[in-house]
């Protein structure tokens, strides 16, 4: 290397090639992406967020929320769960002698010891997961030889994996969830958990905004800085305000006054709530949950 | 004096105003990050410290933190470094001294509106980019010029052979006005859609962080080590094969393994980090080779031990690169204080260290005077040594222990925080010991600064006083 145009070829030779692989290649590849269809559906998803709730993402980004919370959730795989859904005409004391002797058949010895461990500690209740994670050839079998007996079972595809089993999500997050984000925040630290489906998981507005006041009001140990500024302390005129914070007594303001969320926390309060991806996709897929009735928050 | 010493003497005389402008302003933006930083650590002490303060949030202070320390001293230190370096190296004064003067202080007043900007808000939201638009056009336009005038030096060289410290900087002048144009227009002028964003921001992060900061302090660390153990450098071909290595696999670096990207990216990453480990060690014997058996002069030993154990951070801290890269390891390290910790090592354990040995070896020469404080800059080499240590083992090993109980979902998450919280106090004390170095590298170059600031009044009032006394005998 005598002279300085040959180190200037060099580096645009690397430079050049690792902007073509991470920055032209995935443009081309993502760049004019659009809305992707919900696996066995006809809805197009994502749905773009309202503009309050699009106004709370810049909330988001001004306060660094990023800094602290990821919002992409990882899994390790794709397993099939078998939930018994009835017992049919059986017995439950011909079922436990039924599953026994299922555990001993050579056709299902690779399941037969999550089937025993699942079984020991069942008090009876309905539905009851009696495989989790297994292959789908083992779920199949399984479910076969439950049908014949008159047992009522269905198959469900589920994620597996440890943020899955925090109820962090109920899928791994893929490109398509943040088609609409500007900035994309994916976070890179979990000081705190992770937020991809924290709207699923606390569907309240009211318990968001208190949680931003006050954390360790709502969640035991948090070690998350309270967000009081987002708040103001107003004079209660007449009625209280409908989003008043319902403060316990050691945070309440003097009597007279109330605590108010501003438009950021609102803001940022529908941006936190937009925040679910809860249908599977072509990517991602598993079996949806059945409607359960009004979950409560869950942490 | 001889020809030789004439000469080196011209050529720093020829920088002093632009190192000086460089290195003052980069002092003062270190101690800005070190306090940014205990504030940000603050928060882990006490949560309700800044619940009324927008300013001082966690989110805003910690990322201000980072950009002062990447953004106020790193780039602007490295930038003074290669100009002398590649002045001394080609045997060539600078011309035109005041357009890097000028671009100096454009630069600092950039810092100056990013910072701001970080903390009322104006973020942009990514990582190492987090200067709002007001600030990134005056850092790149003085970067620009910087460059630039490093290059016109560079090509005016008298010494017509290259050698290797040579490329490895004249890469690194080049490497950030591209992706920082690209990452700026590409995030923050017209964004790209969805999670190419991130991506893009990934691949700013690693070029910036892991290549761009290579290249100038392996660059330092290769001309400082032979100069002051006085031996010519002998491993040509081993120099230039770490250059190639380096920027072709450290460029692909940078993109988390499980990331919601299409899959072939994470894998391209961890394919060219696992090939890493071929530059980091052919750095490593470049710089043994160098010093090997030596016996250091009295003079250069301060300056010798901090580029030295910049070389070390840089093997350690390469090999935690490598460490995040790889799915089977990643597997814990990821999304825990083990991300953050590699990012210290990089910025404070390698860089800042090797910048400090290089600053207090050329400043002295540069400006015309000697150090200060001499024995507190040789203490400052233990104070901020151990203050990395205590900074960067104790984020690593929580990062590692909390990784593993998030593997745990029986664990609930609020334990998981609480019990990482030790780990982060202990941190905190590395912080404290990293603001008392960076005081004392501020007292030595504002100490310098200052005296030849004086020596320059002197001058110029013996000046003005001069032809008024012959005017008034001839009168």
């Amino acid at each position: 290397m005598k002279n300085g145009f040959r180190i200037f070829l060099a580096a645009l030779v690397a430079l050049g090639f690792s902007w073509c692989a991470f920055v032209l290649a995935p443009v081309l590849q993502l760049g004019a992406e659009k809305q992707t269809t919900v696996l066995n559906s006809s809805d197009l998803y994502p749905v773009q967020r309202g503009d309050f709730a699009a106004q709370g993402l810049q909330v988001y980004r001004a306060n660094g929320c990023a800094a602290c919370h990821t919002a992409q959730v990882q899994q390790d795989g794709v397993g099939c769960d078998v939930v018994l859904t009835g017992m049919g005409t059986n017995q439950p004391a011909d079922f436990k002698a039924f599953m026994k002797s299922l555990c001993e058949l050579p056709d299902l010895q690779n399941c037969s010891d999550s089937l025993s461990k699942n079984l020991a500690a069942w008090n009876g209740a309905l539905p009851k997961i009696l495989l989790h994670g297994a292959r789908e050839a083992d779920a199949g079998k399984l479910a076969d030889k439950l049908s014949a007996a008159g047992l009522k079972s269905e198959v469900r595809i589920v994620a597996t994996g440890p943020d899955i089993a925090r109820d962090w999500g109920l899928r791994h997050s893929v490109a398509e969830d943040f088609l609409w984000d500007d900035p994309v925040q994916l976070g890179s630290v979990r000081i705190g958990p992770d937020l991809a489906n924290v709207g699923a998981r606390f569907p309240d507005a009211r318990w968001q905004l208190l949680h931003l006041y006050a954390p360790q009001v709502v969640v035991k140990g948090s070690t998350m800085p309270p967000f009081r500024y987002l708040f103001k302390m107003e004079k209660t005129r007449g009625e209280p305000a409908p989003d008043a914070l319902k403060l316990p007594r050691e945070l309440a303001p003097p009597s007279g006054y109330e605590v108010v969320p501003t438009d950021q926390a609102r803001e940022l309060a529908a941006y936190l709530l937009s925040l679910r991806a809860e249908v599977p996709l072509h990517d991602a897929p598993f079996t949806p949950p059945a409607p359960a009735p009004a979950r409560p928050n869950k942490p | 004096m001889n020809e030789i010493e004439k000469l080196d003497s011209e050529i720093d005389a020829s920088c002093r105003v632009s190192l000086l402008a460089l290195f003052v302003g980069a002092a003062f933006w270190l101690v800005v990050a070190s306090v940014l930083g205990l504030i940000a650590s603050l928060n882990f002490h006490m949560p309700e410290a800044f619940a009324n303060c927008p300013w001082l949030t966690y989110g805003r202070v910690q990322p201000a933190a980072d950009d002062a320390l990447l953004y106020g001293f790193c780039i602007p230190a490295g930038l003074g470094v290669a100009l002398w370096l590649l002045a001394r190296s080609g045997r060539t004064p600078v011309r035109g001294a005041l357009v890097p003067f000028v671009a100096a202080h454009l630069w600092h007043l950039g810092v100056l509106v990013g910072l701001i900007g970080i903390l009322a808000g104006y973020s942009t939201g990514f990582r190492w980019l987090e200067f709002p638009r007001g600030a990134s056009s005056p850092l790149f336009y003085a970067y620009l010029l910087l460059a630039l005038w490093a290059m016109m030096t560079f090509g005016a060289r008298r010494e017509r052979a290259t050698s290797p410290p040579q490329w490895f900087l004249v890469a690194a002048l080049f490497w950030f006005p591209w992706i920082y144009s690209t990452a700026n227009l590409l995030l923050v002028a017209w964004p790209v859609r969805g999670v190419t964003q991130a991506v893009v921001a990934w691949w700013f992060g690693d070029n910036l962080l892991f290549v761009w900061l290579a290249l100038v302090g392996v660059g330092a660390a290769f001309y400082f080590l032979p100069k002051f153990c006085e031996r010519p450098p002998q491993t040509f071909y081993l120099a230039l094969f770490a250059f190639w290595t380096l920027v072709l696999f450290g460029s692909l670096c940078g993109i988390p393994q499980g990331a919601p990207v299409p899959a072939w990216l994470p894998v391209a990453s961890s394919v060219a980090a696992a090939l890493l480990l071929v530059p980091l060690l052919a750095v490593v014997i470049v710089a043994w080779r160098a010093v090997r058996g030596s016996v250091l002069s009295k003079w250069d030993h301060g300056p010798f031990c901090f580029v030295g154990a910049g070389v070390v951070c840089f093997f350690l801290s390469g090999l935690m690169w490598m460490a995040l890269a790889c799915p089977e390891i990643c597997r814990v390290t990821e999304f825990t204080w083990f991300v953050p910790a590699q990012a210290q090592l990089q910025l404070y354990g390698f860089f800042a260290l090797t910048m400090f040995g290089a600053i207090y070896h050329i400043l002295p020469r540069s400006a015309g005077f000697e150090l200060p404080f001499p024995k507190l800059a040789r203490a400052q080499f233990w104070i901020s040594l151990s203050g990395v240590a205590l900074l960067v083992a104790p984020l690593a090993i929580g990062g590692v222990a909390q990784g593993r109980q998030l593997q745990n979902p029986g664990i609930s998450f609020a334990v998981i925080s609480n019990s990482t919280l030790p780990f982060l106090r202990v941190s905190t004390t590395g912080q404290l010991l990293l603001l008392l170095g960076n005081l004392i590298f501020v007292l030595n170059v504002f100490g310098l600064a200052s005296a030849w600031k004086r020596s320059v009044l002197k001058k110029a009032l013996a000046l003005v006083k001069a032809p008024l006394e012959t005017a008034e005998v001839q009168a």
